[in-house]
C-alpha cells in the first residue's frame, strides 16, 4: 500500500471532523423548529379564560383546558402516590441484597419493565383495571403511569444507595440500631437527592405519555376530580383535538401543547438542578 | 441504683432473684425485644415484596398478553402473522401489514438517524466533552428526549406533512404527506437521544493510553477515531442503536399521528400505512368482536417479546462492555 501524503490525511481528519460537526449540530435545527413552532401556535391561545374554562361543544369559539390541567394533576399524583412507595421499598431492597438470587431476577424485571412499549401498558392497565371495574376511570390510568415509574425510581433508588459508604451503615448498626431505622434514619436520608432525582425523573416521563391513558382514563370533556370516573388530561385532549377537523379545537390542542411543553421543561430542568445540587449522577 | 450501686433488679435479664417485680420486668424486657426481632423480620419481608412486586409486574403482563391473544391465536393460528389482509368487517385478521409497517418505520428512521447520532456521540465523547457549547449541545440531546410524543405527533402533522407533501409533489408520487415516509423522519429525531448518549458514555471510556500510542506513531485525530476508539466501543454503539430500535418498535402516538393508518400493505415508503402500535392504539376501543379484540391483543404481545428481546441484547452488550 503506498503511503499517503501528510497533508491528505490531515485534510481527511479536518473535512471528517467538519462533518462530524455539522452533522450533530444538525439535531438542534429540529428541536429549535419544534419548540419555536410550538411556542408561536400556543402563545397567542393562553389567556386567563383558557387556563379556568372547561371546552366548548364545537361551533362555539372560545373554551378552555381546566379540566385536562386539573385531570393530569390528579392522575400523575395518584401515580406517583402508588409508585413511589413501592419503587423507593424495591430499590432498597435491591441496594442491600446486591446478590442474591431473587435480587438478579427483580433486577432483570425492572430492565424488562422500562423497555416496554407504552400502549402495551395501556392494554395491560384495561385488563387488570377498567374491566374488572366495569368502566374507563382515572385511576386505571394512574396505575398504568405507576407502572412506567417503577422502573426508573427503582434504578435511581438502587444506584444512589450503592454509591453510600458501607462505612456508614455498619456505624449506625454498631450503635445497636434497629435496621429498619438504620434505613431510614440514616441511609435514605443520605441518598435522598438521588432518590428525590429519580422521582422527578420519572414524573417527567410520565407527564407527556399519552398512550397509556388512550383505554383507561380515556378522556372527559367536563371537569372530574372522581378518580373512579373518566378524567381528561393534556396529552388525551392533545391527540383528540388534534386530529380533529375544527380549529377551535385545534387552537385548544395549541394552547395544551404550549402548557405541557413548558410543564415538562420545568420538570427536567428541576430534575437537573436537583441533581447537581446534590452532585447524583442519573 | 442508691450510691452508685447496682442492684441486682437492674440486670433484669439474668434473673437471679425471684421477687415478683423483678420477674415481671425481665418478662417485659425479653417481650420487647423479640417484638424488635418481629419488627426486622416484617421490614424484610416488606422490602423483599416490593422487589417481588417487580417481577410479578412483568410475569403478569406476558402471562394476561398470552391469555387474553388465546382466542385469537386459537382460531388464526400461524396464518395470523403472514396474512395480508386486515378486515375486521369480515373478520379476516393478517398481521402482515403492520408488521411490514413497523419494520420499514423502525429501520429507516434508525438509517437516517444513525450518522446524526454517532456524530453527536463522537463530537462530546472524542472531540469536546466540556465546555459551553458540548453543554449546550448535551441539553439539546436531552431536551430531544424529554419533548412528549404527542407533541412531535402535532407538529408533525402541522409542519411535516405538508412539507413532505410538496417533496412527493415534486418527486411524482401521489402527494399524501402523511405515511411511512412522514413517522421514520419523526421518529428519527426522537430516538436521536438513545443512541447519542450511550455512545458517549462508550466513546468517553475509550483508555486514553491507547489514543496515546496511535498518537505516538503518527496517526491523525480522524485515523485514531476509526482505528481506535470506533473499534474500541463498536459493540456499545450497537447496542445503543438497537435501544433506539426498541423505542422505534414501540413508540405510538407520533407514529400513529402521521402514518396514514390504512390497513393496506403499503406500496412505497411514501404510501400511508400502520404500525403494530399505531393500530392497538386506532382500534383497542372500536373492537367489538372477541376475536377482533384478542387479534389486536396478539399484536402487543408480539411488540412486548420483540421489544423485550432487542432491550435484553442491548443490556446484555452493554454489561459486557462495561464489566471489561
Amino acid at each position: 500500500m503506498q503511503a499517503k501524503s501528510v497533508k491528505y490525511r490531515l485534510g481527511k481528519s479536518y473535512g471528517f471532523q467538519l462533518l462530524t460537526y455539522l452533522l450533530a449540530f444538525a439535531i438542534v435545527v429540529p428541536l429549535l423548529a419544534i419548540l419555536f413552532y410550538i411556542v408561536r401556535a400556543g402563545i397567542t391561545k393562553i389567556n386567563w379564560h383558557f387556563l379556568v374554562n372547561i371546552p366548548k361543544p364545537v361551533g362555539e369559539s372560545g373554551g378552555g383546558i381546566a379540566n385536562a390541567i386539573v385531570g393530569s394533576i390528579i392522575i400523575i399524583l395518584v401515580a406517583a402516590v402508588i409508585a413511589v412507595p413501592i419503587g423507593i421499598m424495591a430499590g432498597i431492597y435491591l441496594s442491600e441484597n446486591r446478590k442474591s438470587k431473587l435480587a438478579y431476577w427483580v433486577r432483570l424485571s425492572t430492565d424488562i419493565l422500562q423497555g416496554v412499549p407504552s400502549i402495551v401498558i395501556g392494554i395491560i392497565a384495561y385488563f387488570w383495571l377498567v374491566k374488572p371495574l366495569r368502566g374507563f376511570s382515572a385511576l386505571s390510568g394512574s396505575a398504568a403511569l405507576a407502572i412506567m415509574m417503577l422502573p426508573i425510581i427503582v434504578r435511581s433508588t438502587e444506584e444512589t444507595l450503592r454509591l453510600l459508604p458501607d462505612s456508614l451503615k455498619e456505624a449506625a448498626l454498631a450503635l445497636g440500631m434497629p435496621f429498619h431505622r438504620v434505613i431510614f434514619k440514616v441511609i435514605v436520608p443520605v441518598g435522598i437527592g438521588g432518590i428525590l432525582s429519580g422521582v422527578m425523573l420519572s414524573i417527567a416521563r410520565i407527564t407527556g405519555e399519552t398512550a397509556p391513558l388512550l383505554f383507561t382514563a380515556f378522556g372527559n370533556p367536563y371537569l372530574s376530580v372522581n378518580i373512579a370516573k373518566p378524567m381528561q388530561s393534556l396529552p388525551l385532549l392533545i391527540f383528540n383535538y388534534a386530529t380533529s377537523p375544527y380549529t377551535d379545537w385545534l387552537n385548544l390542542a395549541w394552547g395544551a401543547s404550549l402548557i405541557l411543553l413548558v410543564w415538562v421543561l420545568f420538570l427536567n430542568i428541576l430534575t437537573k438542578l436537583l441533581t447537581r445540587k446534590w452532585k447524583v449522577q442519573l | 441504683m442508691e450510691n452508685g450501686m447496682v442492684t441486682r433488679s437492674d440486670i433484669p435479664l439474668r434473673v437471679i432473684t425471684s421477687s415478683p417485680e423483678a420477674i415481671l420486668k425481665a418478662k417485659k424486657r425479653l417481650r420487647l425485644s423479640f417484638r424488635q426481632i418481629r419488627r426486622e423480620n416484617i421490614f424484610n419481608k416488606t422490602l423483599m415484596i416490593m422487589g417481588l412486586v417487580m417481577i410479578i409486574l412483568v410475569v403478569g403482563i406476558l402471562l394476561t398478553l398470552i391469555v387474553q391473544s388465546m382466542p385469537s391465536i386459537k382460531a388464526l393460528g400461524l396464518k395470523y402473522i403472514w396474512g395480508r389482509t386486515w378486515n375486521p368487517v369480515e373478520d379476516i385478521y393478517g398481521a402482515w401489514p403492520f408488521l411490514l409497517g413497523t419494520l420499514l418505520t423502525s429501520f429507516l428512521a434508525l438509517t437516517i438517524s444513525i450518522p446524526f447520532s454517532i456524530a453527536v456521540a463522537i463530537f462530546l465523547g472524542e472531540y469536546h466533552a466540556t465546555g459551553w457549547i458540548p453543554n449546550f449541545l448535551k441539553n439539546a440531546v436531552e431536551l430531544i428526549a424529554a419533548v412528549p410524543s404527542v407533541i412531535y405527533g402535532f407538529w408533525g402533522l402541522a409542519v411535516l406533512v405538508p412539507m413532505v407533501r410538496t417533496f412527493e409533489g415534486h418527486v411524482g408520487v401521489s402527494p399524501m404527506g402523511v405515511g411511512i415516509f412522514s413517522s421514520s423522519l419523526i421518529l428519527a429525531i426522537m430516538i436521536i437521544p438513545y443512541a447519542a448518549s450511550l455512545g458517549r458514555s462508550m466513546i468517553s471510556m475509550v483508555p486514553s493510553h491507547l489514543k496515546e500510542a496511535a498518537y505516538g506513531l503518527g496517526a491523525t485525530r480522524w485515523e485514531v477515531i476509526r482505528s481506535v476508539v470506533l473499534p474500541y466501543t463498536k459493540s456499545g454503539l450497537f447496542a445503543g442503536i438497537l435501544l433506539s430500535l426498541g423505542r422505534a418498535l414501540g413508540e405510538t402516538m407520533a407514529v400513529t399521528m402521521v402514518i396514514g393508518n390504512s390497513s393496506a400493505i403499503p406500496k412505497s415508503i411514501f404510501a400511508p400505512g400502520n404500525t403494530m402500535a399505531s393500530v392497538i392504539a386506532n382500534e383497542f376501543t372500536e373492537a367489538d368482536k372477541p376475536v377482533y379484540l384478542s387479534a389486536l391483543i396478539e399484536l402487543g404481545l408480539v411488540l412486548f417479546l420483540v421489544t423485550v428481546v432487542i432491550n435484553m441484547i442491548g443490556k446484555r452488550v452493554i454489561d459486557r462492555f462495561t464489566n471489561d
